[in-house]
């Protein structure tokens, strides 16, 4: 599908239909009935569709829109009163290359915004079980010597270990590089980090655009500054400085927004230029996954060696197609990803409840339960205790990164308690995954290790949602 | 080795009526180049009795081919990319990316080795891309006349499959 700014533009209504709300069954059955529903109503991530599933950003899009209210305000104000005097007292070239900057700098905000950042769709219950066998195979048989929990996965990436580790929310093993957002519930191939100044997650698809966002908006911001200085002194030399500004009092808004967007957008530029130049995500960079500080044979793998090769990759690379095929059509027979990771009740659909009471594996029921229940029931496993205490510690980002445009606001944006989905059970991983510095990167294996499973066989300390995947799994395990 | 069971499905549409799903099989991603995408060629154990080994992992490597060249970066991807940028990616509201393209050209591939290969042995192969490049599913159907495998795993492939 593409993701063109004139089609969305021309003919979207927006039917501004959040996914998460609690739609009456009624209303969706009633619908089903009479037109066949798309694959993007029942997404299970925290995302928002418009323009019938052309569009997809995050939930929370206030800042977005604060994004195009200032780039927006800012040029208006260059091109309608800065520009009349440039053009005719200096060259018209002025307002030519201003426009050409300020819609290239729009369209890729827009391209940022609205795409797919490059979202793993959730496993099929069939998947989900399967892997589950094969991490209960492993943790039963026994053997010598270090063997990563079943939770953990370990291959060589040119001759780097990385480990792969399991992802309770979308029941899979996350591909290398690719990280769970916990703003929009998703894991997201090669993870960079969640911008609220874009309103969506910055990842695999999405990346390029939101490099080319930022790096058009440093020159458009430097180019409003510089010709609105020039036009102000200009006029000055004419009729002094103070009936400059009487005569352009647009001039001083645009100046104070210009000098201090100038310095987190240029620093960003800059932070994401020598990462796209040595091929590492924000994700990678603030965890410090492959600084030499961790071990001391450490190197990016998936640096191809030089410069010039990791920014073409990085930037003119192919152009992965969307894996969660918003616009298809729900097929009645096609297994649905399993949608709910808290237990909060999402049924999409009628089909989906026979999946989700059956396969809910048993790995999943327990962090959950924890996380609804407030303190873990003692006796219950290790998993509780220590993840909850740090579950709610703020980060602190490394002083090392300049311009803290995007990955700064994310502390603040944070609003722990006010969706009642984000209690869903986070690893120490998942949680923080723009943000975590290494501090927070336990050894999870650690915790996974101790789980036993006896202890989560206990059906009455599960709520009525999880009775049904209790019963489902002891189906499962006697077979 | 026995040989593998002969089905008398000629095309997919009467495998999937009249056939009963007994079992899936996932042959997963094999990151050891890298986040290419590439599959193992590892052949699976369950299906032993079904299929030659040779077949399936031509099938695999095939296909793996297929995903390098669709993510291959080169001249032509570079042109791609420079061109797209420059029109601000307007140009593929015409143009299929290079990816859509192969992409197109597997799931052709996967029909006819289906059709040709697998179907007759009581196995269909999904598209990954259905499943979100995370595992190539082989779905093991049963003869409806024989007696029903042990549904094991399909308490939760039930809802889907059964008919």
């Amino acid at each position: 599908m593409h993701l063109g700014l004139d089609e969305p533009v021309r003919e979207c209504q927006y039917n501004q239909i959040c996914t998460r709300n609690s739609s009456p069954m009624e209303t969706l059955s009633h619908k089903k009935k009479r037109t066949p529903r798309r694959k993007w109503q029942i997404f299970p991530g925290r995302n928002r569709f418009y323009c019938n599933g052309r569009v997809m950003m995050a939930r929370q899009t206030g800042v977005f829109y604060l994004t195009l209210v200032l780039i927006m305000v800012t040029s208006g104000l260059f091109f309608a009163f800065d520009c009349p005097f440039l053009a005719s007292n200096l060259t018209p070239a002025i307002p030519v290359i201003g426009g050409v900057l300020f819609l290239f700098v729009l369209g890729m905000l827009l391209r940022a915004s609205f795409s797919d950042p490059g979202v793993l769709p959730r496993a099929t219950p069939d998947e989900a079980a399967d892997l589950e066998r094969q991490m209960d195979a492993a943790n039963g048989s026994s053997g010598p010597g270090y063997r990563p929990p079943p939770r953990i996965r370990e291959v060589v990436i040119n001759g780097q270990t990385v480990k792969l580790k399991y992802c309770f929310t979308c029941k899979i093993f996350r591909p290398p590089r690719a990280s769970h957002c916990s703003l929009c519930d998703n894991c997201v191939e090669r993870f960079d980090h969640h911008c609220p100044w874009v309103g969506n997650c910055v990842g695999k698809r999405n990346y390029r655009f939101f490099y080319l966002f930022i790096l058009s908006l440093s020159f458009l911001t430097i180019f409003i500054f510089a010709f609105v200085i020039t036009h102000v002194i200009l006029r000055s030399n004419r009729s002094g400085f103070l009936n400059a500004l009487k005569d352009s009092p647009a001039s001083v808004l645009e100046v104070v927004v210009c000098f201090f967007s100038v310095w987190s957008i240029v620093g960003l530029s800059g932070f994401h230029t020598y990462l796209i130049s040595s091929n590492q995500t924000t994700n990678e960079d603030i965890k410090g996954s492959w600084s030499t500080k961790r071990a001391k044979n450490n190197y990016n793998p998936y640096s191809y060696g030089n410069v010039l090769t990791n920014c073409c990759a990085a930037l003119c690379g192919p152009l992965h197609p969307s894996l969660i095929d918003r616009r298809g059509f729900i097929q009645p027979d096609t297994p649905q990803p399993l949608s709910h990771s808290n237990g909060s009740g999402l049924y999409p659909s009628t089909q989906n409840h026979t999946h989700m009471a059956a396969a809910t594996p048993l790995l999943h029921s327990d962090p959950v339960m924890m996380g609804r229940a407030g303190p873990p029931p003692s006796g219950k496993t290790s998993l509780g205790g220590p993840c909850s205490s740090l579950a709610p510690s703020q980060p602190s980002l490394p002083s090392s990164m300049p311009g803290l445009g995007c990955a700064g606001d994310m502390l603040t944006l944070r609003d722990p308690d006010a969706h009642c989905h984000h209690h869903h059970f986070v690893s120490p991983e998942e949680m923080p995954s723009p943000l975590g510095p290494s501090s927070l990167v336990l050894p999870f294996a650690a915790h996974g290790g101790h789980l036993n499973p006896a202890q989560l066989y206990d059906p009455a300390s599960q709520d009525s949602l999880h009775e049904d995947s209790v019963r489902g799994l002891v189906k499962l395990s006697s077979v | 080795m026995p040989p593998p069971p002969q089905f008398p499905f000629h095309n997919l549409q009467e495998l999937r009526h009249s056939a009963s799903l007994a079992t899936k099989v996932f042959i997963q991603r094999d990151y050891s180049e890298g986040t290419v995408c590439r599959f193992q060629t590892k052949f699976p154990s369950e299906l032993d009795s079904r299929i030659e080994r040779t077949l399936l992992e031509d099938t695999v490597k095939t296909l793996n081919t297929y995903y390098a060249e669709a993510e291959k970066m080169g001249g032509q991807s570079y042109m791609e990319g420079c061109l797209a940028c420059a029109t601000a990616y307007i140009i593929f509201l015409c143009m299929e990316t290079h990816y859509e393209k192969v992409l197109k050209k597997i799931s052709g591939y996967i029909q006819e080795q289906n059709e040709k290969i697998y179907a007759p042995r009581g196995l269909l192969l999904t598209d990954p891309i259905e499943r979100g490049m995370r595992v190539m599913e082989v779905s093991v159907f049963e003869d409806r006349g024989s007696s029903g495998s042990s549904l094991s795993s399909s308490a939760t492939s039930g809802g889907s499959a059964q008919r």
